[in-house]
């Protein structure tokens, strides 16, 4: 608060205008973090499924399950990430404005214009002020659709694949997929490419909200935990 | 047929465990072997068309060599075969006339047997007796009854379908129109398999059940790796790392290296080759996985990620996804440091700082 011990009259005004705004809801939340911990579990138990470290040898099959229990944890995990995912569309449609399905396609005009500005003002920083968006901002928005799309492909390649190795009726609704890609081996890599994805997804995910949280302190890191967020109104696309 | 078993010198019990056999394979209840009998020792002879178009013969060696003699013979007394270039005796415009003779007097009621691909860049690329083969396919078809597409060229292009594809092989069933269409896979498939599909629809008049890309699911419904003897050290996460390392010689599972079991639908690790003698894995050898297709292309064989397509040959998916990684956790290094630069006073002022815009605004 070193800077602020003296505002200027018009600081003093935009002080004043600061207020809360409640924008993500519970389901939301609780489903950012389960999310976020099932990629965890997800990328890691996959990883070791597609590379094996040599951790054990010497000794006789009967004596160690660990690979097959790495899997087990992956498909435990799958379920989780799955329904938890319908619970989220579940919410596009029932949840406040800022869950909408409607912010995840960028239509408009103004999402357009939000889109550009936001690439000009954060990512290039050809602009150096602030940028203020209730909810997701346009961009993010869009980089989440391509997300859902991508969490989609992974559950319906993972599912596909595991219908050929699990006797319970689920996973079968998903082994129509399999042929449509060419077969498991396909699938597999597909569904290896995808944990990439989510991983570079992740690291400049996380970033941004570090970023946006540090440049602007509009409170965005702890807003997908306490759900509100600080605005002051001055700066919006409407 | 059991005439003509019985006149080459089989006993009746050779016959008689033939028919359980192939009952056996097929997943067939008890009474399905009664049938099977039945149907071997009364039904008329089925007429045959068994074309050969881009492909290495490989399929019709494994049919013919099947460890147990009444396989072959299926083919050779039991169906009548009356065309088909590897085995017949006549040639020239001979052969073409027993084709054409067979495709009319048979109409609706043969069945079409294609080995091979059909090349459709340029159709000249497999012409037979002048005809292209895509002509013959089509010619064949329209009267058939069922076509059974044998192995992977067939199937799915198999070596000549691999990447570029110069012939633009195309598989069977693409080709085929109103047909069904019974997709053996393989490289070549499995004798036993192959009889077993022909005696099925033989015995039963109809095609077998088939999984979602057409393969016969009595055979392809389980992967090599479920029926695997080596499973329990890939559950136990023992792994061969190199051919020649200790872990080979203890019988480890070969997943590291390569083994396409796990991705694989076929008989290997059930009737096996060879009289059931052995198969590629219980021989130390990964499953290459050639009964599915692109199976050339999604190499190199002796390593469990296939290579990005693209790029060199040993670069894979986890190369690639480690450098976007490493780019992007160097722009973001930059974009932070960059950040502290040119924001430097929005940093300090957090959302009390305004658009110059808005400065006018407030003035208001
Ligand atoms: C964030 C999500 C996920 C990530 C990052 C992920 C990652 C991976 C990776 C890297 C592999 C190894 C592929 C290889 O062998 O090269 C794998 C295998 C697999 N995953 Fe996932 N996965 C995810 C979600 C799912 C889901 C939702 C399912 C649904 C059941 C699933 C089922 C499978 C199956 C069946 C395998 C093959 C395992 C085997 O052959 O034993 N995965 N996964
Ligand atoms: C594997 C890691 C993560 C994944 C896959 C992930 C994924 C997502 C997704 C899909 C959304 C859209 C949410 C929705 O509308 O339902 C989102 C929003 C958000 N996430 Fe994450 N997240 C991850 C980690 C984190 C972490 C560690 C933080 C740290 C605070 C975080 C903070 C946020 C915030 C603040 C938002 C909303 C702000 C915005 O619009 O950008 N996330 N995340
Ligand atoms: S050797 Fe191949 S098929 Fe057998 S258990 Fe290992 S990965 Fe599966
Ligand atoms: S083990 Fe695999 S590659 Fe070998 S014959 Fe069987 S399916 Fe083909």
């Amino acid at each position: 608060m070193r800077y602020h011990t003296y505002l200027s009259p018009k600081k003093f005004k935009l002080m004043e205008k600061i207020r809360r705004i409640y924008v993500w809801e519970i389901p939301v939340r609780f489903y950012h973090w389960v999310n976020m911990t099932c990629i965890i579990v997800l990328v890691i138990t996959g990883y070791f499924i597609g590379n094996p470290p040599a951790i054990q040898s010497g000794t006789e099959a009967y004596a160690n399950y660990w690979f097959a229990t790495n899997r087990f944890l992956h498909y435990v995990f799958a379920y989780l990430f799955f329904f938890n995912f319908l619970l989220r569309i579940y919410w596009a449609f029932a949840g406040n404005e800022f869950a909408n399905w409607k912010q995840f396609l960028p239509v408009t005009k103004k999402q357009w214009n939000e889109i550009f500005e936001v690439l000009k003002v954060d990512i290039l920083q050809l602009k150096t002020w602030s940028f203020e968006s209730k909810g997701h901002n346009a961009l993010a928005s869009f980089t989440y659709f391509f997300m859902f799309l991508a969490f989609v492909l992974q559950c319906l390649t993972g599912f596909g694949m595991y219908a050929a190795m699990s006797t319970s009726w689920f996973p079968q609704l998903f082994a129509w997929f399999i042929p449509l890609v060419g077969g498991d081996t396909a699938a597999r890599h597909i569904h290896h490419i995808l944990m990439w994805v989510f991983i570079v997804f992740a690291m400049i995910h996380v970033y941004l909200v570090v970023y946006h949280d540090y440049v602007e302190r509009t409170g965005v890191a702890s807003s997908m935990i306490s759900g509100w967020k600080f605005i002051t109104g001055h700066k919006h696309h409407d | 047929m059991y005439e003509e078993v019985l006149a080459k010198g089989y006993t009746r019990r050779d016959f008689l465990k033939f028919c359980g056999m192939v009952g056996a394979f097929l997943g067939l209840e008890y009474s399905g072997v009664g049938q099977i009998v039945k149907a071997m020792e009364t039904k008329p002879r089925i007429p045959v068309l068994w074309l050969h178009f881009q492909e290495c013969t490989c399929c019709s060696e494994s049919f013919i060599r099947s460890s147990h003699p009444i396989v072959a013979d299926i083919i050779l007394d039991k169906v009548s075969l009356d065309y088909t270039e590897t085995l017949m005796a006549a040639a020239g415009h001979q052969a073409e006339e027993n084709l054409h003779a067979t495709m009319e007097n048979y109409k609706g009621e043969y069945l079409l047997m294609v080995e091979g691909s059909v090349p459709t860049k340029d159709k000249a690329y497999c012409c037979i007796g002048g005809n292209s083969a895509y002509d013959i396919l089509q010619e064949a078809v329209a009267g058939c009854k069922a076509v059974i597409a044998w192995g992977n060229c067939a199937v799915s292009g198999c070596v000549q379908g691999a990447a570029p594809n110069p012939t633009g092989a195309t598989p069977v069933h693409k080709l085929v129109k109103g047909k069904p269409v019974v997709n053996v896979q393989g490289c070549p498939p499995i004798a036993e398999v192959m009889a077993g599909v022909v005696v099925y629809m033989l015995t039963f008049n109809r095609i077998p059940e088939l999984d979602g890309l057409g393969r016969p699911k009595a055979f392809y419904s389980r992967r090599v790796h479920d029926t695997c003897y080596r499973r329990p050290n890939y559950d136990a996460g023992l792994f061969v790392e190199t051919f020649d390392d200790e872990n080979a010689r203890r019988g480890y599972c070969l997943y590291k290296m390569g083994c396409r079991g796990p991705v694989t639908y076929n008989s290997c690790g059930v009737i096996r080759w060879n009289d059931g003698t052995s198969f590629p894995i219980q021989s130390g050898h990964p499953c290459i996985g050639c009964s599915e297709a692109n199976f050339w292309d999604n190499g190199p064989f002796y390593q469990h990620l296939a290579s990005f397509p693209g790029f060199g040959v040993e670069t894979t998916a986890d190369d690639i996804g480690l450098a976007i990684g490493a780019v992007t956790a160097a722009g973001i290094t930059a974009h932070a440091i960059a950040t502290n630069i040119r924001k430097r006073k929005m940093i300090r002022e957090g959302i009390l700082n305004p658009e110059p815009e808005h400065d006018e605004d407030d003035q208001k």
